[in-house]
């Protein structure tokens, strides 16, 4: 064990990460057209947004396993699909973590995590990272509302208190949602918040 | 009362002390780091002890600290931990790692509130870590894990 960790102190400390710089140049945007994905799905099949029924729009959030934020919002993240998915906004939970750098976010375990906590949503893993890379994910969670083109409506954070679910103040997500799906002008279409790195592969 | 404020804002003494002598920082503090005009070079990290990067980012920052002993450079590591975790991570991770550098806590709830403040072109994923020398005007971002050897460049680009 104490050999197996030193190997991966070792893989972890000598290589070079991706710039933060060069992941913003391909950032989407508001208002912009994000592309869709073909992902596997911890029920073993593909999923993309092309397959999502009456979809009136699409909640992607990048989320991973290991991240004490996204464990945080876990709760959140279902309660809002609950609530939002029979309105024809579901969400679609991507992990875009590195499962060798961050074997808590494997795909097994991306399997056991589901299972123990009754996702009702999909939960995909996004092996070689191009759609995290594409959309401009940053950190776990960070979330991208879709209009039903896929027009990249609000992006950020889910509300204003990771800590504390029963401090929060501002729902900035389900506000949008509401606004969205109300026809309504997104008045915060972009929020910041803290959250974990993305582990991208080292190459 | 200003001449207190000022002084305060000179020694930089922080907020209200946690039991176990952290002290909290909220988004003024990161207006007045923003907005000093001081020689002394800040070197601002934002990280947590559940950040993984950013516990293998911290001995390069211990490094930093023993090896440049100029006061005019000062470590502050701002720590976004989970408020309940202080005294149970946060303080046992100080001691145990011998971070002699000024560790103070991030006691904002909202993060959309600051992150812009420290640089808008920061996602909110750390570690992330602010230079600044006010003199100068020198001020630079950098998002992501810095080596000893990244930082002691940054270093000396601004001697």
């Amino acid at each position: 064990m104490k050999k197996y960790l030193f190997t991966l102190f070792l893989l972890v400390g000598f290589h070079t990460y991706q710039s933060a710089q060069e992941i913003e140049k391909l950032a989407l945007s508001i208002g912009v057209i994000a592309p869709d994905f073909n992902l596997k799905g911890v029920d073993g099949k593909m999923h993309s947004l092309a397959n999502v029924k009456n979809a009136k729009g699409y909640l992607v959030i990048f989320t991973c396993n290991h991240c004490p934020f996204s464990q945080a919002y876990e709760d959140r993240i279902i309660d809002i699909h609950k609530k939002f998915a029979i309105k024809g906004v579901p969400v679609i939970a991507i992990n875009p973590n590195d499962g060798d750098r961050e074997p808590e976010d494997n795909f097994e375990n991306m399997v056991k995590r589901a299972k123990a906590n009754h996702y009702p949503f999909n939960y995909l893993v996004d092996n070689d990272q191009n759609t995290a890379k594409a959309y401009g994910a940053k950190r776990t969670p960070h979330v991208f509302l879709l209009n039903a083109q896929r027009k990249l409506i609000y992006t950020g954070a889910i509300d204003d208190n990771f800590e504390e679910a029963k401090d929060v103040k501002i729902k900035y997500l389900e506000n949008a949602i509401q606004l969205f799906l109300a026809g309504k002008p997104i008045l915060t279409p972009s929020t910041k918040a803290i959250g974990c790195g993305i582990k991208w592969k080292k190459y | 009362m200003k001449k207190l404020l000022s002084i305060s804002l000179l020694l930089f003494v922080f907020g209200k002390l946690s039991a176990q002598e952290i002290p909290f920082v909220n988004s003024s503090h990161i207006k007045t780091w923003k907005a000093s005009t001081s020689d002394t070079l800040y070197v601002i990290n934002f990280w947590a002890t559940w950040c993984k990067p950013c516990v293998e980012e911290i001995p390069a920052f211990v490094k930093l600290s023993m090896n440049f002993t100029d006061p005019k450079i000062k470590i502050i590591l701002v720590s976004n931990d989970f408020k309940k975790h202080i005294q149970t991570h946060l303080v046992p991770f100080v001691k145990a790692n011998h971070i002699a550098s000024q560790v103070v806590f991030m006691d904002e709830p909202n993060p959309n509130d600051w992150i812009e403040l420290v640089d808008p072109n920061w996602s909110g994923a750390i570690p992330a870590t602010l230079f600044i020398k006010g003199n100068i005007g020198f001020s630079e971002f950098h998002e992501g894990i810095l080596s000893y050897n990244d930082l002691v460049a940054i270093l000396n680009k601004i001697k």
